[in-house]
């Protein structure tokens, strides 16, 4: 683990910065997320692993309310999310989404994208919203691509371009669904090493990823889930060289197989 | 299997070669488009046919054979079209009975249109901040314009006429239609019961009824449930009709270009914390409109035309003209097409023109190739 050790580790004095309780959550009659428990520290990392349909999604849209729960509570950063739309607000504020399929809008140019919510949501002037997304466009090391519009880009340098523009919001939390699924092989180094990057940073990241040498590089915790539980977790040497579960044991070997 | 060896390579890469005469240029044009197969030869030959038999005839009475000059019918005693009325004629034409000493006002208004459309479509306009306000304040501009009142002389609705009067009504019905249309189109996939409802009860009702219609019952049975005191001038119901009616196809339009924005585009919205209508108006709609842009302009085009309705509340526009000039004691028996070319010339124009504009408006957003 190099420059993640460097900085110092998560936690602390202070709470919790996501706080999970007996979270239940269903789809119509069907039960996608049963009784999950979570605390996570600032400057925590995350990776969640789980089979296809075992609710990882789910649970980290609950994070910034994309879902609704109906048993439980989530707290983040302080804010209960309820049906209270200020605390909503509040919440997708400081929290950061990157999606599997980048969710880029392609009507406007690379740097509008960056400058779109901190204009209209932060009400930043233009010329310091232009000045951060050149900022973290140089951070994800495609400044030079600012003024085309997403269509132009290849996948690897898309989803850079949707963690500049989750960035430039300056969260305080950074959820990753999936976000080398989409990718040819040949560019998800360049988004991993975007990732590690911000890591090194001390984000709070929780990612949803099977890139395994992501996770040993970078997390502190691995969790595992199955039909919609949190099955096993820990840090990523044990829970890769020695996980408990059968269920964990029988999903490692299918994705480690390969 | 074939007997030859499985390793092969080569020594000399290729040089690259002219293309072949026959799929370049003109003649490669005219082979991939008009002869490239036999229904293709067989369809370019009957059009050329057609052309030929149809176009001179049609250029001998319009041009060659026509009459030009004189004051009445009796002077038209050529073979081809008679446009000796035009002179006389062709500001009723325009302007239908507005009163002549106020030309100017209409006049005026239909070029102060232009930087008030010109404000809202381009963005990058010098005084493009006082340039917004102005597009705002058109309207208010052209009614008092048109209308009169505060000093100028009052013209009544009912002088209006003349393609001034489709114009008139086409653009206020496009401009009023389309944010109606935007809001029933929002309202018809919101989360709201009520809001839903409604929208969808009012999409329907107007869709499933003939324009023509509607108008009878706004002009004819609406007063008499109306108490005396209100009346509404017959030209605005009528234009607010036709504005309804627009707006319900405009909807359905819309909602076709809401439903091709994937839900990935509303979530990354939510996710940076961006409001509905911020998301509506920065993200969902920008596309959405785009894609519809063929739609939104057939419902334009639609509308335009259908302001020829206003026949029905004794307005003469410029079909209206066409009708009574055919009719006159003086062109009686003389002239009938003619007229109706004209008008047909007149709403060709600005219909291809919104056409033209739209293609060329597709071509500029398209963000995949630039
Ligand atoms: N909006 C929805 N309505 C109904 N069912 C849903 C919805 N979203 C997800 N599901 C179901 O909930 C379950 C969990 O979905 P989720 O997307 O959280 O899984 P996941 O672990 O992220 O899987 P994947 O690896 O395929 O992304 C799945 O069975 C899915 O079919
Ligand atoms: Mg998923």
């Amino acid at each position: 683990m190099p420059e993640a050790e460097a900085e110092a580790g998560p936690g602390g004095a202070e709470d919790p910065i996501i706080q999970i309780v007996g979270l239940n959550k269903w789809f119509g009659a069907f039960h996608v997320l049963r009784d999950i428990d979570l605390m996570v520290e600032a400057r925590e990392r995350i990776v969640i692993c789980g089979p296809s349909g075992s609710g990882k999604s789910t649970l980290i849209r609950c994070i910034n309310r994309l879902e609704e729960h109906q048993e439980g509570r989530v707290v983040v950063d302080g804010t209960e999310l309820t049906h209270n739309l200020k605390n909503i607000d509040v919440i997708r504020r400081e929290v950061g989404m990157v999606f599997q399929q980048f969710n880029l809008f392609p009507h406007l140019t690379v740097l509008e994208n960056c400058t779109l919510a901190p204009i209209w949501v932060r009400k930043m002037p233009k010329a310091e919203a232009a000045d951060i997304a050149m900022e973290y466009l140089t951070r994800v090391k495609i400044p030079e691509q600012a003024d085309k519009y997403p269509g132009q880009l290849s996948g690897g340098q898309q989803q850079r371009v949707a963690i500049a523009r989750s960035l430039c919001m300056r969260p305080k939390i950074m959820l990753f669904d999936e976000p080398t699924s989409a990718l040819d092989p040949e560019m998800i180094k360049e988004v991993l090493d975007v990732m590690v990057d911000l890591a090194g940073t001390g984000m709070t990241m929780l990612v949803v990823t099977h890139e395994m040498g992501f996770a040993r590089q970078v997390a502190h915790r691995v969790i595992f889930m199955d039909e919609g539980q949190i099955v096993e977790q820990n840090e990523p040497e044990t829970f890769f060289n020695d996980p408990r579960s059968d269920r964990t044991k029988l999903f490692l070997s299918q994705i480690l197989s390969h | 299997m074939t007997g030859q060896p499985f390793h092969r390579s080569r020594a000399e890469m290729l040089q690259e070669r002219p293309a072949p005469i026959t799929s370049v240029g003109v003649i490669g044009w005219m082979r991939a488009n008009l002869f490239s197969t036999w229904l293709n030869v067989a369809l370019t030959l009957s059009a050329l046919a057609l052309l030929a038999l149809t176009v001179p005839p049609l250029i001998d009475w319009t041009f060659l054979d026509a009459t030009f000059a004189g004051s009445a019918g009796k002077d038209c005693t050529g073979e081809g079209a008679c446009w000796a009325w035009l002179d006389q004629r062709i500001h009723q034409f325009v302007y239908g009975f507005y009163p002549a000493e106020a030309y100017w006002r209409a006049n005026l208004a239909v070029v102060l249109l232009v930087p008030a459309v010109g404000y809202l479509l381009f963005a990058n306009l010098p005084y493009a901040r006082y340039g917004r306000w102005f597009s705002l304040a058109y309207p208010v501009i052209a009614a008092f314009l048109l209308v009169g009142g505060l000093g100028l002389d009052v013209v009544r609705t009912d002088q209006f006429g003349g393609f001034v009067l489709n114009l008139v009504a086409g653009i206020t019905g496009i401009v009023l239609s389309l944010p109606i249309g935007i809001l029933l189109a929002l309202g018809r996939r919101s989360r709201m019961p009520i809001v839903r409802t409604f929208s969808v009860a009012f999409i329907e009702f107007i869709r499933g009824v003939p324009l023509i219609t509607l108008l009878f019952v706004a002009i004819i049975l609406l007063p008499i449930f109306l108490p005396r005191e209100v009346s509404l001038d017959q030209l605005v119901r009528v234009m607010v009709i036709i504005t309804l009616f627009a707006s319900a196809y405009m909807a359905e339009v819309i909602r076709g270009g809401l439903q091709a924005i994937p839900q990935g585009q509303y979530e990354a919205g939510q996710a940076m914390g961006l409001g509905y209508w911020q998301s509506m108006r920065l993200i969902v709609l920008p596309q959405a409109l785009k894609i519809s842009i063929p739609g939104i302009v057939n419902t334009f085009i639609g509308l335009f035309k259908d302001t020829t309705l206003v026949i029905i509340i004794g307005l003469f526009d410029i079909l209206g003209q066409a009708r009574l000039l055919q009719t006159n004691q003086d062109w009686l028996g003389k002239v009938d097409y003619e007229t109706f070319l004209l008008a047909a010339l007149f709403f060709f124009v600005i219909c291809f023109g919104m056409s033209r504009y739209s293609i060329n408006l597709e071509k500029r957003l398209d963000t995949t190739r630039r």
